[in-house]
């Protein structure tokens, strides 16, 4: 990293030179070209796009910059690709292929609007409170296309933790100061005692953003008052809840947000060591939070006296071993002291005896990044966000079957169906929406009939499902609600550490019977088995994974016991999923022989020859459905 | 353990110090680089770190990263998070268990490949997906399972028959089921 003269940072001015670099390596007087690199969109082609517009700007001896940015959460048009001309919007494109991306290269400084996604005239930071805007005359629009602020998916978007992702080069330390960061730290460390600073959290109300939504301010109170040496901070970024990415968004787009949260964090409780505690499952997250950890022991903002103050902190990540339960606090502590993961009784809480048996405190990803922004607006303005019990904003990842496929961030207390069906734009072919999925396998499946409900911590709990830690997976009437408890069972199943009889034993007796009911060998008297084995579940064991883990039953028998009965009584899967009750067969109406399915067919169960009617021997179909996914003629059907 | 590994292990053990927090990061190590964790460096592992085996063991057991066998050239990674669950990743799992041949410990007979569910790799607005090696794919319909995973599949010897259609599997007689979805 180059040493802009400043090197140990020890004032504000000291920021003021960098953030002057960031700035300009943000806002170049020559045009600049953006891909969005985070572990999504690399999956979606953009390592190749990326190379593309390299090459093209070097085989052209183009003078553009250009540049990698993190994920901006609109997930369903990946890869993204952004042009920035000095003095004009933004422009974002869409589903860029090497070659689209070449041709719009080529074509500048003409935007090509036929191809384009959306305009950014300029942008809100929550961090300062300022509005930037790129515009240096007025706002021309393009044809046809809208801007970021008339979008449904971004307009009801409050950005306090996603502030800077898919804005600054995550790689970029410059670029983060640029926007403000690492002020917030200075504001702490130079003009608060450790007291204000745990106060001013207090204030914001704000509950902790890894599921189980405990007042953060407490947890730090307690840890700053709770006797013993050394303490340490943790980044519990062990996103486990299948379905939920928001973590990984904010590592990978963001990094120096969470280590400036937990700098913060670190000074207000008396800590002097920060471990961030990453899933092996998110390489790149590993990587950047690396780098990011070089980045400020090199500007000086860890280690020894940062900022002068005489306060000191390190930070080191460790990389988790593949292990679900290791999100439970006490396990996770127990992986990081190189032991198996495996829960131990609360109290005493890891804020008093925690990590090698010294106070701890452990807060998500999220929660440390909504720490600089707190410091810097004070608690009353982020408390004057949400709802009463619950402040601020939440990101959540927005999946499944949803045409906006999205990683968004909202004021608590949106309503379910806003996110839906506004943000979300609905279910894609208009099929209908059946049920929200939130919380992961602790939470639950809310029904279309109640998403007036808004999103807070309370609200969802009420309805039988929890806020979690941000995973909202829609479902349509292709879901079977009996073979999606059935699905977070056998993840429960896999998962439980096996320390209690009760999560262990209990988990598979569920599992059991479901899939006795899913295979139309239920009877009703298993209904009744089921709230009973989930009471015993819950009641009984000693973490969270445990006390929670038939919210998936509970869920689905409460809202859908219809479809539960139907498995049941009548041997049908309405939503034609579970497989051993449903049949595949070819409509010789439509069937024009063209052979695709006996191509694909897992069972080599089609018969018939080309341009002839294809037949299913039904004793040989294993049910996998890919005749009808590959045929184009609708002539599979399923019954 | 054979001699090569061993001498693989070794250097490795010598990067960590001896405090019993490094027991996971060395068996990361040591599994980056043999791809499984053989007894023998269980062993060591125990002996430098001065805990008992049954405690590596233990821990080398209950973390999925970890495998005591070892694991094909290729390491295949089904995500069955829920976003994969509701667009068919349990179909996809059973396609790339079929097309790779695995047996049920999820490696194939010839080592090409170990093939894997895994819980969400957080791409779920690309659901399905599969991650092979260190390349994520997205939206992996289970009809494209076997066009990707031709690329990964060792090439045929060069007679003039496999020159005619290099990339193509040897069971793929059955005319290539990739791209067509």
């Amino acid at each position: 990293m180059p040493n802009h003269g400043a090197y140990p940072l020890r004032s504000l001015e000291d920021l003021q030179a960098v953030a002057k670099v960031g700035r300009q390596r943000m806002s170049p007087a020559q045009p600049k070209i953006m891909v969005g690199m985070a572990t999504c969109g690399q999956a979606a082609g953009a390592t190749e796009v990326l190379k593309a517009v390299r090459e093209v700007v070097t085989q052209d001896k183009l003078p553009y910059v250009v540049s990698e940015t993190g994920c901006i959460g609109w997930c369903s048009q990946e890869p993204l690709l952004d042009i920035c001309i000095p003095g004009r919007p933004r422009v974002t494109y869409g589903r860029v292929t090497p070659a689209r991306a070449k041709q719009i290269i080529r074509a500048l400084p003409e935007p090509k609007p036929q191809w384009a996604l959306a305009t950014m005239p300029g942008d809100e930071n929550t961090l300062t409170g300022l509005y930037t805007s790129y515009l240096t005359g007025e706002d021309t629009p393009l044809r046809g296309v809208k801007s970021y602020r008339d979008l449904p998916l971004f307009k009801r978007q409050l950005r306090i933790v996603m502030r800077n992702c898919g804005l600054i080069d995550p790689a970029s330390f410059e670029e983060y100061i640029a926007r403000g960061g690492y002020t917030a730290l200075w504001q702490a460390l130079r003009t608060q005692t450790p007291q204000q600073v745990v106060d001013g959290i207090t204030k914001s109300g704000i509950r902790g953003r890894g599921g189980a939504g405990f007042p953060t301010g407490r947890k730090w109170q307690t840890v700053r008052e709770a006797p013993g040496s050394p303490k340490y901070v943790i980044c519990n970024a062990d996103e486990g809840d299948p379905g939920a990415y928001m973590d990984r968004g904010v590592l990978e787009g963001d990094p120096h947000s969470v280590l400036e949260g937990m700098t913060i964090g670190a000074y207000a409780i008396g800590a002097s060591e920060g471990i961030i505690y990453v899933r092996e499952e998110y390489p790149l997250a590993v990587a950047r939070m690396k780098d990011a950890i070089q980045q400020s022991e090199t500007a000086g903002l860890l280690g020894t006296n940062i900022f002068g103050s005489g306060f000191g902190f390190t930070v080191r990540v460790v990389t988790g071993a593949g292990a679900f339960v290791c999100g439970e606090e006490t396990a996770l502590i127990r992986s990081i002291e190189g032991k198996v993961g495996e829960p131990q009784q609360r109290p005493p809480y890891p804020a008093v005896r925690g990590l090698n048996g010294k106070p701890t405190c452990i807060n998500n990803v999220e929660t440390w990044a909504n720490v600089p922004v707190i410091v810097a607006r004070g608690g009353e303005w982020f408390a004057s966000i949400g709802t009463p019990g619950s402040k601020g904003t939440k990101v959540f990842s927005l999946v499944g079957n949803i045409e906006n496929t999205a990683l968004i961030e909202v004021p608590m207390g949106t309503t379910l169906s806003e996110i839906v069906y506004e943000i979300g734009g609905g279910i894609p072919g208009n099929r209908e929406c059946k049920a929200i999925q939130t919380g992961g396998p602790s939470g639950g499946c809310i029904p279309a009939s109640k998403f007036d409900l808004p999103v807070d911590y309370d609200s969802l709990t009420a309805a039988g499902s929890i806020m979690g830690s941000g995973g909202m997976i829609v479902m349509d009437d292709h879901t079977c609600m009996v073979d999606i408890a059935k699905y977070f069972l056998g993840f429960l199943e896999d998962e439980s550490c096996g320390k209690c009889f009760s999560c262990r034993e209990g988990t598979q007796r569920l599992k059991e019977v479901v899939q006795r009911i899913s295979e139309g060998h239920g009877v009703e008297a298993d209904l009744v088995l089921l709230e009973e084995l989930s009471w015993m579940v819950r009641e009984v064991s000693l973490c969270g994974l445990g006390q929670t883990a038939a919210n998936p039953v509970l869920s689905t028998l409460r809202y859908f016991r219809e479809e539960y009965l139907e498995h049941i009584d009548h041997q049908r899967c309405p939503a034609k999923v579970c497989r051993q009750l449903i049949t595949f067969a070819i409509d010789p109406v439509t069937c024009n022989g063209c052979g695709a399915c006996v191509q694909v067919c897992s069972g080599k169960a089609i018969l018939g020859e080309k341009n002839k009617l294809h037949t299913i021997e039904q004793a040989h179909c294993t049910k996998c459905g890919a005749c009808m996914d590959i045929c184009k003629f609708d002539a599979v059907t399923v019954n | 353990m054979p001699q090569a590994e061993l001498e693989q292990v070794e250097p490795l053990l010598q990067e960590f110090d001896n405090t019993r927090a490094n027991l996971i990061p060395i068996l990361q190590r040591i599994q980056a680089t043999c791809s499984y964790l053989p007894q023998e460096a269980l062993r060591r592992v125990a002996r430098k770190l001065q805990v008992p085996l049954s405690d590596v063991y233990q821990v080398a057991t209950f973390y999925r990263c970890f495998s005591l066998k070892p694991r094909g050239k290729h390491l295949v990674q089904v995500c069955l998070g829920t976003a994969c669950h509701v667009r068919g990743g349990q179909k996809v799992l059973e396609r790339t268990q079929v097309e790779t041949g695995v047996d049920a410990a999820g490696t194939s007979a010839d080592m090409q490949f170990t093939v894997e569910a895994v819980r969400c790799l957080g791409c779920c607005g690309l659901a399905p997906v599969m991650r092979v090696d260190k390349t994520t794919f997205a939206h992996v319909a289970q009809t494209k399972v076997r066009g990707l995973l031709t690329r990964y599949r060792p090439r045929k010897p060069a007679t003039s028959e496999a020159e005619k259609t290099p990339a193509v599997p040897p069971e793929s007689t059955l005319v290539q089921g990739g791209d067509h979805a």
